[in-house]
């Protein structure tokens, strides 16, 4: 770990003035941070503790949107009322990953900022483009099981690693955040940018910005929704893919669904060519491959991850039958 | 802009309040709350198992829920209420999760004990299952390499049925 | 007391947080030390520009190639393998594998050392490394030296092409296990210490006279002059039965600093420079006639090496003696990778050699169509049928008998595929476990302390073996005094001096030493006047000698049994596994496990040292694997978030049934050993398993969802 300065805050504005340091980093529940300044992945010269700032309440607003602030813990959105009860996958896809430890202490925005666990990415000896841009991909050539299939580029292959950004993907939540320039929402699709050429630059946050809320719209057939995650082992692993659903059934009739995918992808992986093909039609499991194949259409298979293609069909076939037998 | 403004040469002051006892220390602002423990404060009890949140050896109390002190900044932790597994007992007389790990033979080489025992009574104030599939996926941030498994989640089911 | 199921004696400690482990020893003017390791795999470091680190604050030496000490020999001095192993002492400026070790940064700070280690810059003269155990295959040569000193490196009995065109059915695969990394909790540590020419070092380890021993020679230092403390290593597993190159770098650095130096290895760190199991690659050839009987086995077993030390995973020794097959041949080959040296990991050899004997004999069976417990039982070696020598003793048959009875193996219908729970396939496996009863020469000694209480002392170890445990019952039982006058010390190279502890021997050798030392202070009790049990009339014997206490010492060894007896310790283990055929997913419902290994000196601590071992067999079964990069031999899954070892929800019931057997043979103690059987045949087991469940034949380690998926249907 390089040195740093390290400063405590207690207020949105406090936080926002420390974080004009250059490499200035927030510090919320540390888990990526702290891991990845260990690796030396991470080197900020300044360390912005916002653990007590006032951003970890859970509040349902007049329109029956429920908002969650950047600081509440992974296990508390978890387990609140709100998030449990209206949308079943949020909760899932938290339970789903990690470690009661880790669910303490990591936060809504940290878990938005989490970073990719590819194996050159977190080792400064290997090239990583994401790491140190123009360095070249150690990945596409290299051992792969655990990469993308989905929004990759010639320069990166890096999976986005969250279960529950997949969730908040599939419920077109939108992130608040505050900078220099003022308040702004950005819609959960639009938050993190898939790699291209720059896959240094993963989400749209502007230098300084911080993420103070994220806001899950009305919903109400995210009642009736899943998070299907399969991995190496049963417990505390990335997934090797998920699927997050929410369906709205009328008589055995898809009215709309919405279908996100994980573990397989270099951002949270909203899946709206499966969505457009399942809504409107019946319900069945042969419907559900069409849409699974519509999802992995455009999947790009590497040396060793190739059976991911077929893992995240049936992942989400899987998931979208759970979603109708909860219906 | 408040409180602690430090430089990398500056030490940072912290007040770390462990099993009720008030320890200011003065500390390099990289110092993890584990290396805090282990290496500034003797409390060794609490183990360096992976120092990077893999394998929960490390997990002690922060404000009363489990948490990975290797993750976790000392100086972050300045102020905040820390038990570690030598603040489990009272006296001589073990917690009775220390003591249905000795009954149920939830260990072997002792070394994830700790981190298990912590994630074990935090796990009590949880909404964890009852059943002994919901412990064991409760317990999963706790890697036991000798295999201890079947005895741990006996003893933690034992307690929470009142037979610890 | 011997054979009581009491509490482990240093569980209070452990449940507290009071054991000391190796790194945590409270030592005056401590300072650490961070080892630099190679970026490549193979070629030279060019130059190292240590400025940087050197001026970064709190930081005490940086010790390379350049300005480390000049070692006897090289640095080779105490190279004897197996126990002192080739190691990277800074001696010249070859890289031999990714992750070697090329410089020792010290500082006044843990977090000062590990920064200032990242700040060396290296050049390096880059060749190309082989990494690739499948590609350098062509490459394998025949190893020719004994296997741990003992067995020939390949052996044959009768005549197997004979044999293999007598037989009905032959089944001829390839079997493969990958590169295994251990993984104890502990991270292998070491603190040194000098004290003018006296060197101390506290280190994790399974071995602390041979530490002593290796580290002095390396040094060019007597004996005399090395001590060794250890008194609670956090898990080995083989892994720290030999001094690593850390070891004599924490000595090295500390003398160059005149301070205390603390080296503890990162988790990654742990991945390269302190052993593995190697890959092995097990072709087999096995024949039998229709009504089952076996008429030859074949197996060739390549496996993995470093390009500086030829170590050998055994993996052909079961296939020896296991069954009795009239023609068997074996040879075991080595191919020369630029990987760390590999070394014992649980079940060294049998663990993956029980992968593909076991695995080929399940597919014979199936072949045949008979079942898999029959078709062992008609092949069951009731002598020894390598040597001819009887068993000292061998209750294989009722370990099948009890352990089917136990899982229900009779529930089982034969056709894969045939069992589901719902949407689950269900598969039911089996395989036959064994590991060779060993032991070693030791010894101990007894004392009678003026309170009257017993020290019982032997330079062995606790790694959670439950050593501290079953020492104290085997000497409270020689005594005829209650546990709680016991008190025994181990770890220390002061102590009496002891063997290693490994290959499933510590309670076969220092027990026997532990219990002549303390009928031996018995006797001298008795003959003192006073009643061993009676703590009064210890006491009064002590004071009467002006508070002398009373010592006796005792050695013991083997005798002429081996050349009479084959030892074995055996067992049956049974796997029930269930599969997704959709998602691939498997996980491995339940285990039973049958194990005849002699007298069971504390079935509480026996039964969770075999549930242990099965689940280091489980999780050689499903997830380890170190994944090396193809290119530069980089450890790439170092770390226990990718580097997948089971967690608590991996493991469902396990149930394990010890069963008594006497034998009076193989030691004084009648005891055969627990830290490995458990481990061997459980990949079998399980892969027999899923066999049966899903119709798809996994003959290459891990079992992942991968290859489930490759062969299931949509």
């Amino acid at each position: 770990m390089q040195p740093f300065a390290f400063i405590t805050v207690t207020g949105e504005q406090a936080a926002r003035q420390a974080a004009a340091y250059p490499d200035a980093r927030y510090l919320a529940g540390g888990t990526t941070l702290i891991d990845l300044m260990k690796l030396n992945v991470e080197r900020p010269s300044t360390v912005v503790d916002i653990n007590a700032v006032p951003l970890a309440a859970i509040s349902e607003l007049p329109d029956g949107t429920v908002r969650v602030g950047a600081m509440v813990r992974n296990s508390d959105m978890a387990h609140h009322p709100l998030v449990r009860d209206r949308y079943p996958l949020i909760s899932q896809a938290i339970l789903a990953g990690a470690s009661g430890q880790i669910r303490n202490m990591a936060t809504t925005a940290g878990n938005l900022l989490q970073r990719t666990r590819c194996y050159y990415f977190r080792d400064t000896t290997m090239r990583c483009n994401k790491r140190e841009p123009g360095t070249g991909c150690a990945a596409i050539d290299g051992y792969n099981r655990i990469h993308a299939v989905l929004g990759t580029s010639e320069h990166c292959i890096a999976t986005h690693p969250s279960d529950l950004c997949v969730a908040l993907a599939a419920v077109d939540a939108t992130v608040r955040v505050v900078g220099s320039k003022g308040a702004r929402a950005v819609p959960f699709g639009e938050f993190h940018v898939l790699p291209d050429e720059r896959p240094e630059r993963e989400t749209a946050l502007e230098p300084g910005e911080l993420i103070v809320a994220v806001d899950l719209p009305p919903l109400p057939f995210a009642r009736r929704s899943v998070y299907v995650k399969v991995r190496d082992r049963a417990s505390y692993a990335f997934a090797l893919a998920s699927a997050a659903v929410a369906l709205d059934l009328s008589g055995g009739v898809i009215r709309q669904a919405r279908v996100a995918l994980g573990g397989i992808a270099t951002r949270p992986w909203r899946a709206h060519e499966a969505e457009l093909l399942l809504e409107g039609r019946e319900a069945s499991v042969e419907m559900y491959r069409q849409a699974a194949d519509a999802a992995l259409a455009a999947a790009i298979p590497r040396r060793h991850n190739a059976f991911k293609i077929e893992l995240a069909r049936r992942t989400l076939v899987r998931a979208l039958s759970r979603a109708e037998a909860l219906s | 802009m408040t409180h602690m403004r430090s430089t990398s040469s500056v030490l940072v002051d912290v007040e770390l309040l462990v099993n009720g006892r008030r320890l200011p220390l003065a500390l390099d602002p990289r110092v993890t709350l584990l290396d805090a423990l282990r290496e500034h404060l003797g409390l060794t009890g609490t183990k360096k198992g992976c120092d990077h949140g893999q394998c929960g050896a490390c997990t002690v109390h922060l404000d009363g829920r489990r948490i990975l002190s290797c993750l976790t900044l000392a100086a972050s932790a300045s102020g905040r209420e820390i038990t570690t597994i030598e603040g489990l007992a009272d006296g001589d007389r073990l917690h009775p999760m220390q003591q249905a790990f000795i009954d149920h033979d939830g260990f072997q080489c002792g070394y994830c004990t700790s981190g298990q025992i912590m994630s074990a009574v935090a796990l009590l104030d949880e909404p964890c299952g009852p059943g002994e599939a919901d412990v064991r996926e409760c317990m999963s941030g706790n890697i036991c390499r000798c295999g201890a498994y079947p005895g741990i989640v006996a003893a933690v089911q034992a307690v929470r049925q009142g037979r610890g | 007391m011997i054979g009581a199921a009491i509490d482990r004696l240093d569980g209070r400690q452990k449940v507290t947080g009071r054991a000391t482990y190796s790194a945590e020893w409270p030592i005056e003017r401590l300072s650490y030390g961070v080892i630099v390791q190679s970026a490549i795999a193979k070629g030279t470091i060019a130059a190292m520009d240590v400025s940087a680190a050197e001026q970064a604050p709190g930081v005490l030496a940086v010790i390379t190639a350049g300005n480390a000490p000049k070692l006897p020999q090289g640095g080779q001095a105490g190279v004897n393998p197996p126990a002192g192993r080739a190691l990277t002492l800074l001696q010249d400026t070859r890289v031999r594998y990714n992750g070697e070790p090329i410089a020792v940064v010290i500082a006044e700070s843990f977090e000062q050392a590990t920064h200032a280690a990242s700040l060396l810059r290296v050049n390096y003269h880059e060749e190309q490394p082989a990494v690739d155990i499948m590609q350098a295959l062509p490459t394998a040569e025949p190893y020719t030296k004994k296997i741990l000193g003992q067995f020939e490196p390949f052996s044959r009995r009768g005549d197997v092409d004979a044999g293999l065109r007598d037989a009905a059915v032959v089944v001829e695969a390839t079997y493969t296990t990958p590169l295994e990394t251990h993984n104890a909790m502990e991270p292998h540590s070491t603190i040194a210490v000098w004290e003018r020419d006296q060197l101390t070092l506290y280190d994790a380890t399974q071995y602390v006279y041979g530490v002593k021993r290796f580290v002095a020679k390396t040094l060019g230092l007597r004996d005399d002059q090395v001590r060794v403390v250890s008194k609670f290593t956090g898990g080995a597993f083989g892994s720290k039965g030999s001094a690593w190159s850390h070891v004599v770098l924490a000595a090295m650095a500390a003398r160059h600093v005149g301070r205390p130096v603390k080296i503890v290895l990162s988790r990654r760190q742990m991945f390269g420079p302190v052993g593995g199991r190697p890959y092995t690659v097990q072709r087999l050839r096995v024949g039998a006639r229709h009504d089952g009987t076996l008429t030859a086995i074949d197996q060739d077993v390549v496996s993995s090496t470093s390009t500086f030390e030829d170590w050998v995973e055994s993996s052909t020794l079961q296939t020896r003696m296991l069954y009795a097959a009239p023609n068997v041949a074996t040879a075991q080959r080595l191919v020369r990778l630029n990987l760390g040296t590999p070394t014992f990991n649980r079940g060294p050899g049998e663990s993956s050699g029980t992968f593909g004997l076991e695995s080929a004999i399940d597919e014979l069976a199936w072949r045949l169509g008979v079942d898999p417990i029959e078709l062992r039982l008609r092949n069951y070696a009731s002598v020894d049928p390598e040597t001819g020598l009887p068993w000292s003793s061998k209750s294989l048959r009722e370990c099948y008998e009890r352990g089917a009875e136990r899982f229900e193996w009779s529930r089982r219908t034969p056709a894969p595929r045939s069992m589901r729970d719902g949407d689950h396939l269900i598969g039911l496996g089996m395989a036959t476990a064994t590991y060779p009863a060993k032991r070693m020469p030791a010894s101990a000694a007894a004392t009678l302390t003026a309170d009257g209480a017993i020290l019982v002392e032997a330079a062995t170890h606790e790694f959670g073996t439950g050593t501290y445990t079953v020492m104290t019952q085997i000497a409270a039982d020689a005594l005829g005094v209650p546990i709680d006058r016991v008190r025994f010390e181990l770890g220390d190279s002061n102590l009496p001096d002891n063997p290693i502890s490994a290959g499933s021997m510590t309670v076969s050798s220092t027990g026997p030493a532990v219990h002549a030392a303390a009928v031996a202070l018995r006797e001298r009790i008795r003959q003192a006047g006073a009643d061993p049990s009676d703590v009064e009339s210890c006491r009064r014997i002590i004071a009467a000698a002006a508070g002398a206490p009373l010592s006796a010492t005792a050695a013991a060894a083997p005798g002429a049994e081996k050349a009479r007896y084959s030892m074995h310790a055996f067992g049956a283990v049974f796997a029930e596994v269930r599969v997704d055929p959709e998602l691939g997913e498997l996980r491995v419902a339940r285990v039973v496990g049958a194990y005849a290994a002699g007298r069971i000196l504390n079935p509480k601590t026996a039964r969770s040292q075999m549930i242990g071992g099965i689940i280091y067999g489980l999780s050689m079964a499903l997830f380890e694997h170190t994944a090396i990069d193809p290119r530069n031999g980089r450890y790439l899954n170092a770390d226990l978030s990718e580097y997948l070892v089971p967690v608590n929800a991996d493991v469902g019931d396990i149930d394990v049934l010890l069963l008594d057997e006497t034998d009076e043979h193989v030691n004084p103690l009648g005891v055969k050993g627990l830290g490995e059987i458990g481990t061997t045949g459980v990949a079998a087991a399980v892969a027999n398993a899923v066999y049966h469940a899903s119709g798809v034949r996994v003959r290459d380690l891990p079992i992942t969802i991968d290859q489930l998926l490759a062969g299931s249907d949509r």
